[in-house]
């Protein structure tokens, strides 16, 4: 009996190192692309220049739709936004623009400033909306195929390595 | 008279009770998530722009009529398990929920065996 309980002080004792050296080498900071491979769920999000809303199903008319969260105060967004005005040019993608808990004489002078990307602009004043996109921080973007499955999710600007990632999703490269 | 007041009276004490009661709720769900982009805070005790927007989620959500359950199992689809402090029963961590259990009785045992033995020897 001695023998057993040793034995199972030893396995309990290996278990625990196991757990403490799996853990130690997994990367802990957290992104939401465990939304990747799910369909976004019905949203209806307010037009930017007037008070009709946009329900997500219509961007099924879209081969492909990027989704980008974006506000002029915010510093990050800056900086991806020449690789939006590269995504215009591509055929299959519309670029849906949602404009996060911003004012709207900012956000304009910001598109006027640096060129519209957005086929499609939307606003979301209180950031509620977001919530149901899975969204923490802006700017993040998320790629949507016809059937308005998630293919990718980008946390943070975009740069170039996601701008070639894009053309290669949506067969443009 | 005396009855329209006693029914006044009745009237404001279940209405106060019922707010307290949705107010404790509230509570119990923003200290049960986690502020994705605080440092070990949950949506409770955070300022930050995230845990006031999901607050404001939440509320409209309790509005709405859903259920505490209902409303972690919306954050977590959203945002996956990690949201949520005290993780939901399923494939990936049912061995967190067992095996603080399964070291307690075999523990028990362990201790059972060693003072029965002792006990035995002298």
């Amino acid at each position: 009996m001695q023998k057993l309980i040793k034995s199972i002080i030893t396995i309990i004792f290996i278990f625990i190192i196991m757990i403490f050296y799996i853990s130690l080498g997994k990367d802990n900071s957290y992104d939401t692309v465990n939304l990747v491979g799910k369909k976004l769920d019905s949203i209806e999000i307010q037009s930017f220049n007037n008070e009709k809303f946009v329900n997500t199903k219509s961007f099924k008319d879209n081969s492909f739709t990027l989704i980008n969260f974006w506000a002029s105060w915010c510093g990050p967004c800056r900086a991806e936004h020449p690789i939006l005005m590269n995504l215009k040019e591509s055929k299959s993608l519309i670029l849906v623009g949602v404009n996060f808990k911003d004012k709207k004489k900012n956000a304009k002078n910001f598109l006027e400033d640096l060129g519209n990307p957005y086929g499609i602009l939307l606003k979301d004043e209180s950031g509620k909306k977001s919530i149901n996109f899975g969204i923490y921080g802006i700017p993040e973007s998320i790629l949507l195929n016809k059937e308005l499955v998630i293919i990718e999710k980008f946390v943070g600007p975009l740069v170039e390595e996601d701008y070639e990632k894009i053309l290669e999703e949506i067969g443009e490269k | 008279m005396k009855n329209n007041l006693f029914f006044l009276i009745f009237v404001i004490f279940f209405t106060s009770l019922s707010a307290q009661e949705k107010s404790m709720e509230k509570n119990k769900i923003f200290k049960n998530l986690r502020c994705l982009v605080c440092q070990g805070q949950s949506i409770s005790d955070s300022n930050s722009d995230f845990a006031q927007t999901v607050k404001l989620v939440v509320n409209d959500l309790i509005e709405e009529g859903k259920t505490e359950e209902e409303i972690y199992s919306f954050m977590a689809e959203k945002y996956g398990d990690w949201i949520i402090y005290k993780p939901q029963l399923n494939r990936q961590n049912f061995m967190l929920w067992f095996l603080p259990y399964a070291f307690l009785i075999g523990g028990g045992l362990i201790i059972f065996y060693l003072i029965r033995k002792k006990r035995e020897k002298t």
